[in-house]
């Protein structure tokens, strides 16, 4: 079983702070990772391969910094990388990265299957799968909680608001999963060390025929800040004491009358 | 003539979609058109704002399939000279949304949380970030599809005019997805989004059956329970439908009580529409403080049953 999974690169926004003064975000010494959907997908492409042999790509699209981060799918159990960089690569141009990943995906060779999370952590846009899907000429099923393949049978169960929806569908095929998938594993020291001489095929744009300049954006952001809060920040210490005086100003707010 | 075409696959988000679209369509001067397709009334859409509704019930078009539901999109885009897209930022939208982008060119915003018309064109709000920030976008493609959250506003209210409903004939290709079987998630599943009183847990609960505090509360307040992701994931103490945040849902509720919650912003981007905010909680640090109209220190167990007592006595007394 040849899996490729798309993973992207994230600030770890477990550590991205506000500034209060402007409610712009502070990226300064912010460690980049993967999307940690994308590090479901992973998960569930290294369990197949453990099982059922094959190999495992991780493609990505992104800047250089990306290089380096890719390590991390290695350590995890991929077994080799295809990236595109490029300077200053916008990720959430989901037509572009779509673009970018079928071609650099048309450089791997054949695959029976191609795994992603349902969206990225940071933008969670959800588009690069469909896209992605569209561009190969691949059924898409996205949403997707847990699946088995048997013989070339994908059956999967994906998740939506109200049901789960058991689908099937032939290889090759498009999957996006949702975190309740698995837990990802976090990969062994060795396993780390190791990633580094893992192969990892690195190519420009340019190289697969693309110009960013001449593909263009199709996004323009206005701006990005963190929500104005204008709550009353009215704040009780003494415990079960100010129950009471909480009581009276939800009363007197007129929230509590049905 | 140039339109603005709304399509979802859930008819209330569909109604509230041609709320917009009306808006809309009077500041930008495109027509408002919306897709019927599948099991659909195309007259009730029609009663909603819209001057044609393309209406179809071609046999692939059940059960709702992004594939197909792309290609019928696509076929109907032309015929009405779609310029603008509203569809419902549902899982089902936004798994159309991204094919259908990529089958017409187009560009694409999911999951917004506004679309306003201003001088140049429209401008869309999204989080970012991981909603730690609020981004506010707009697409440069003539061909513009956005994907609107489910409750951005009221339903369109049924009106005297009415639309013209147009049976299209598509052609459309099978899905090579198969569809076997739909399961519903739970029973007693709940209107979340809508809700007015919602009571939200976290993991400052020790334990399953320490949740009917909650709902003692909740029960009182005439409104839900809700949680942060890990309660109904990690824990399956509460259905996945119950999951406020980033990957949940989005409250609006006029009273927001986060009871043993930290605030962590996976989680803060599903409740601060909220119009009041209460939290509990007993670390004086948690950021929940910070989002928070009504800040309480101390224990849930303690505070919660005390809430729900004082808020009886008063229910009595009146």
């Amino acid at each position: 079983m040849d899996i490729i999974v798309c993973v992207k690169q994230t600030y770890d926004l477990q550590q991205v702070r506000i500034l209060k003064e402007t409610r712009q975000p502070v990226f300064e010494n912010v460690p980049l990772t993967l999307g940690s959907i994308d590090k479901n997908a992973l998960e569930e492409a290294v369990r197949i391969r453990e099982k059922a042999g094959g190999k495992v790509t991780a493609v990505s699209v992104g800047p250089e910094t990306l290089e380096d981060t890719i390590k991390e799918a290695l350590a995890m159990g991929a077994d080799e990388a295809v990236l595109v960089t490029a300077p200053k690569l916008d990720s959430n141009e989901s037509a572009l990265s779509a673009t970018l990943l079928a071609k650099a995906i048309g450089q791997i060779g054949p695959f029976d299957l191609i795994l992603l999370g349902e969206g990225s952590t940071d933008n969670y846009s959800g588009q690069v799968g469909p896209r992605l899907a569209e561009l190969l000429d691949l059924p898409q099923v996205a949403f997707t909680k847990s699946f088995h393949i048997e013989g070339r049978t994908l059956r999967a169960v994906r998740s939506l608001e109200d049901c789960l929806e058991d689908v099937e569908v032939d290889l090759p095929a498009l999957v996006t999963v949702v975190s309740e998938i698995n837990e990802p594993r976090i990969p062994a020291v060795t396993q780390i060390l190791k990633a580094g001489r893992k192969p990892k095929k690195v190519f420009r744009p340019e190289d697969l025929g693309i110009q960013i300049g001449e593909f263009g954006f199709q996004l323009e952001t206005i701006s990005n800040l963190a929500p104005v809060q204008n709550r009353k920040g009215i704040l009780f210490k003494e415990g079960a004491k100010d129950t009471p005086a909480l009581v009276k100003a939800l009363e007197e707010e007129g929230l509590l009358r049905r | 003539m140039p339109s603005i075409l709304v399509f979802s696959e859930q008819d209330r988000c569909a109604f509230e979609l041609l709320h917009k679209a009306g808006e809309l369509g009077k500041k930008t001067g495109l027509d408002v058109a919306a897709a019927a397709l599948g099991g659909s009334q195309g007259e009730e859409y029609a009663r909603r704002g819209c001057t044609r509704v393309y209406a179809s019930s071609h046999e692939l078009l059940q059960p709702f399939d992004a594939f197909v539901y792309a290609q019928a999109l696509s076929q109907i885009a032309a015929t009405v000279q779609a310029k603008i897209f509203l569809i419902g930022s549902t899982r089902s939208g936004k798994d159309l949304a991204g094919r259908l982008s990529q089958m017409l060119g187009a560009g694409c915003l999911t999951d917004c949380q506004s679309l306003e018309y201003e001088q140049e064109g429209l401008v869309a709000t999204r989080n970012a970030f991981g909603g730690a920030t609020v981004a506010a976008q707009k697409l440069r493609p003539s061909l513009q599809i956005y994907a609107l959250l489910p409750y951005l506003c009221e339903p369109a209210a049924p009106g005297e005019a009415k639309g013209e409903v147009i049976q299209v004939s598509l052609n459309l290709k099978p899905s090579r997805v198969r569809k076997i079987k739909k399961t519903p998630k739970e029973l007693g599943a709940v209107d979340i989004e809508g809700a007015e009183v919602l009571v939200c847990v976290g993991k400052g609960l020790a334990k399953k059956e320490d949740i009917k505090i909650a709902e003692e509360l909740a029960s009182v307040l005439s409104g839900f329970v809700a949680c942060t992701k890990p309660l109904a994931t990690d824990l399956k103490w509460l259905p996945e439908s119950r999951i406020i945040g980033l990957s949940g849902k989005k409250g609006k509720p006029k009273m927001a009580v986060c009871a043993g919650i930290s605030g962590q912003v996976q989680f803060a981007v599903g409740i601060r529409d909220a119009k009041t905010i209460v939290a509990v909680n007993t670390d004086p640090n948690a950021y929940i403080f910070q989002m928070a109209d009504y800040g309480l220190i101390g224990d849930l167990y303690q505070i919660l049953p005390q809430l729900t007592a004082a808020l009886k006595k008063l229910q009595n007394a009146k």
